[in-house]
């Protein structure tokens, strides 16, 4: 239940009583969701969506974190251990 | 698709295990404490690939699994009304009551429907003026904000209509009952990456060092779980009980401030009883007083509910991470997906159901 799958925010609007909706893309299939608790979100912005609702936008930046992780640990040499052949 | 795939390489996993392997001197036990991370754990063999001194155990956060039987007993008696369409996320609807559960209830012609989000309960509700529309409002902090504004929406509406039977839980209460523990095996936590996006982490700053347990944020996909694995070996190792936040492309310290907002306005924190686990203080939330007019449970009297727990089920110490679920003395032979006797072998996020699925635990 707790599974927030990401998606691609396509358009943003409002429906009868003031809520922001929008239609956000997940690799091709494409869903109405509430924009209500992402504010800050724009067209093109990718949100973490869970049952119906956008929680929280995917911050870009931070998103090659982990990468960049793997690379600072192989710089410092802690991944430079002899591998078996 | 973005922000998926590429936390998936086998390149990336065979560095994160290599450093999992080059830093781990001594047996450490890890819980994840969300049911979607015990999915994906189990799904890409992550429990056998690490180093054999990691113990991965598994914790209480598969909604399902925790909803107390008494209210699943309540929910299928409303639904048997004919005067109910009963709404419900999909996988509550085969866990076993006492007696019954939610798709019997249908096939023998209650109006029984799944939604794939509250609103579309709101929706049932203001397309079936003549019937009482009942949404099955449980799980942790991830689906709190949808149903504050389910309901909230239905009070905008003037939808005289529309209730939610309501058995919401906390996660950081029950992290803090899992390490308070006098029996507790847990060292350290992954915290649950949603939990954490809508209500961030500050809550989990004065347990991690209370308990001596490193608590670490976690995301979803492997690698995710394999950094978080490394994250909270290396503060082990290095006796530090901090919180880190591995999760920064979707968490901050403060979660998100106006969800948070309406789950104040809409919820108070409550006791909650937990299947399998008792009652654990301040770990749930009930309808504010101002919305009490959309508790179902006030709306059906039902009578009174005798719920009778499976005797030989092991769920709570398998979700307290004192047992695994081929513990258990039914699992895989009288407790099956198809015939489920406890919560844990019903839900995708069940433990019971993961193991089974994925062939753990079955001697060779
Ligand atoms: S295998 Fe079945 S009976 Fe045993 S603990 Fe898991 S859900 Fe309960």
């Amino acid at each position: 239940m707790c599974l927030g799958v990401p998606g691609k925010i396509m358009s943003i609007d409002e429906n009868a009583i003031g809520m922001t909706m929008g239609k956000v893309n997940f690799a091709g299939i494409v869903k109405e969701v509430c924009l209500a608790y992402v504010p800050e979100a724009r067209v093109g912005d990718y949100v973490v969506v869970h049952v119906g609702f956008a929680i929280s936008k995917v911050d870009e930046q931070q998103a090659a974190d982990v990468f960049s992780f793997l690379q600072d640990m192989g710089d410092l040499g802690e991944l430079n251990i002899p591998q078996p052949e | 698709m973005k922000f998926v795939d590429e936390y998936r390489t086998e390149d990336g996993a065979a560095q994160f295990l290599r450093a999992i392997e080059t830093t781990v001197t001594r047996p450490w036990t890890l819980m994840e404490i969300c049911g979607g991370q015990t999915h994906t754990l189990i799904k890409f063999g992550i429990d056998q690939m690490l180093p054999r001194a990691i113990t991965l155990v598994h914790g209480p956060g598969c909604p399902v699994c925790v909803t107390p039987l008494e209210l699943i007993d309540r929910a299928i008696a409303i639904a048997r009304r004919p005067d109910v369409i009963f709404t419900s996320f999909g996988d509550m609807l085969r866990v076993p009551g006492s007696e019954s559960d939610l798709l019997s209830v249908k096939a023998q012609g209650g109006e029984v429907r799944m939604v794939y989000s509250p609103l579309d309960a709101v929706k049932l509700a203001q397309q079936n003026p003549e019937k009482e529309v009942v949404f099955f409002a449980v799980g942790f902090e991830t689906t709190a904000p949808p149903n504050a504004m389910a309901v909230f929406q239905a009070r905008q509406w003037g939808l005289k209509n529309f209730s939610i039977l309501c058995s919401h839980v906390l996660v950081p209460p029950a992290m803090e009952a899992i390490l308070g523990s006098p029996r507790n095996l847990v060292q350290g936590f992954l915290a649950a990456g949603h939990v954490c996006a809508v209500m961030g982490y500050q809550e989990y700053e004065p347990l991690a060092p209370k308990y001596h347990a490193p608590i670490v944020v976690t995301g979803f996909e492997p690698l995710d779980l394999l950094q978080g694995i490394y994250m909270a070996v290396k503060a082990l190792e290095e006796g530090r009980a901090t919180v880190e936040n591995q999760y920064t492309r979707a968490v901050t310290r403060a979660g998100n401030i106006s969800a948070q907002k309406l789950v104040r306005q809409v919820f108070a924190v409550t006791d909650r009883q937990w299947r399998g686990i008792g009652k654990i203080p301040n770990s749930g939330l009930r309808l504010q007083p101002e919305f009490a007019a959309f508790d179902a449970e006030t709306r059906f009297a039902v009578g009174d509910i005798s719920a009778t727990e499976s005797a030989v089920c092991i769920a709570g110490e398998i979700m307290q991470g004192l047992k695994k679920p081929h513990h258990c003395p039914v699992f895989g032979a009288a407790c099956t997906p198809e015939h489920p006797v406890g919560a844990p072998m019903v839900s995708p996020e069940g433990a019971c159901a993961a193991y089974h699925r994925y062939g753990r635990g079955f001697s060779a």
